[in-house]
């Protein structure tokens, strides 16, 4: 199926249309769900990825980056997205930088920690408010599509935009202890 | 101790700097003085100048470095700046792109604000700081004299390396023309990776 891509996992479609666009510069801020996806990059010589102290210096690197030619993209957990309003309004989206987001969604749909739920109810009023083109992915098989098509859009039309990895597509981050327990 | 009690001036600096400029050097401007004196001392195509995302200087210069590891880079940071992404040298350090120069531009205060200190009034020294993160090859300029054979010396040698600054309190002679659409389509005009039949 190409891109599409139904039959494998969904860090396999990620790493499949990144390459295919040519997003090689990785700079990300761990987060357990997107263990796989950064265990792929990070073995794979086609990218340049690292660890950032702060999810705002990544957006520098990536915007340093997509001025001077080479793509990329910054992964995060929903809490840092939360820290980057300041950055994304006055760096990509005044300059009008294709800087690429990919969020793994916490604080929803099963979460155990209120901090994360907490700061979930942030992330779609700031990237409305910043006018940002976002898609949550919730499925493997739309999973090609909305990369792809998001990707090519943000780079076309010179613009940041935001990927959220919904737990509904990851499975997202399993409660450690049980209710009441 | 750091031979570091000389105060220079910011835009003198700069002029030196942008002077010894022979081979479309990327440079990046801070938020506020510094990228005004970068703006005053003459528009370079490969000029960035950042109106806003405070202190992320340094993480513009390490993406274009990563980018164009062919092309020498140079950040320059204020310190009020560069505190609030300190974590920032210790990616520097680990990823040690051989192209990339961080000008620190301490006055020691937040200079647009009017002159209030900086939470390193109590004596944080940033050369020590970029070395303890990692980059050995960090110093104090003593004198402009000094800062001038260590521009030179970082055009010519392996970085990263990062020149700190102590400055007087003199303000920019002039403010930068602030319109990001046109800075970053100039800026990538300048870079090589825009080309374009719109006059630019």
């Amino acid at each position: 199926m190409g891109i599409a891509g139904e039959q494998r996992a969904w860090h396999e479609v990620v790493v499949e249309v990144l390459k295919a666009n040519e997003i090689r510069l990785i700079p990300y801020v761990p987060d357990n769900v997107l263990r796989p996806l950064i265990g792929a990059i990070q073995a794979d010589p086609f990218f340049t990825a690292f660890t950032t102290a702060r999810e705002e210096e990544a957006v520098g690197i990536v915007a340093g980056g997509a001025m001077a030619g080479m793509r990329g993209m910054v992964l995060m957990q929903t809490s840092g997205f939360a820290t980057l309003a300041n950055v994304l309004a006055s760096l990509p989206c005044a300059y009008q930088i294709p800087v690429l987001l990919l969020i793994s969604e916490r604080g929803t749909l099963g979460e155990f920690n209120l901090g994360q739920a907490a700061v979930w109810r942030t992330m779609r009023p700031v990237l409305e408010a910043l006018a940002m083109e976002h898609h949550v992915i919730t499925r493997l098989d739309e999973c090609g599509f909305i990369l792809d098509r998001t990707i090519r859009q943000a780079l076309m039309t010179q613009q940041p935009a935001a990927l959220i990895l919904s737990p509904l597509l990851t499975g997202g981050k399993a409660s450690p202890v049980r209710v009441g327990g | 101790m750091a031979d570091n009690t000389h105060r220079m001036n910011r835009f003198d600096l700069t002029q030196r700097l942008v002077a010894r400029l022979r081979n479309e050097e990327a440079v990046i401007g801070g938020i506020g003085h510094t990228n005004f004196d970068l703006w005053s001392a003459g528009h370079r195509p490969q000029n960035f100048y950042m109106l806003g995302s405070m202190g992320l200087a340094v993480p513009i210069a390490l993406g274009v470095a990563l980018a164009q590891p062919r092309r020498r880079v140079f950040a320059l940071e204020g310190d009020g700046s560069l505190l609030m992404q300190l974590g920032c040298l210790a990616t520097v350090a680990t990823l040690k792109p051989r192209n990339l120069t961080i000008l620190v531009m301490d006055n020691g205060t937040y200079q647009i604000t009017g002159g209030q200190p900086t939470p390193a009034a109590g004596g944080a020294d940033y050369v020590a700081i970029a070395r303890g993160c990692g980059i050995a090859d960090a110093v104090w300029a003593k004198d402009e004299a000094d800062f001038e054979r260590l521009a030179d010396r970082c055009l010519a040698a392996e970085g990263p390396q990062l020149i700190g600054l102590k400055l007087d309190d003199a303000k920019p002679p002039s403010q930068t023309e602030r319109d990001p659409a046109q800075i970053r389509d100039r800026f990538m005009r300048g870079l090589g990776v825009k080309i374009s039949k719109l006059p630019g």
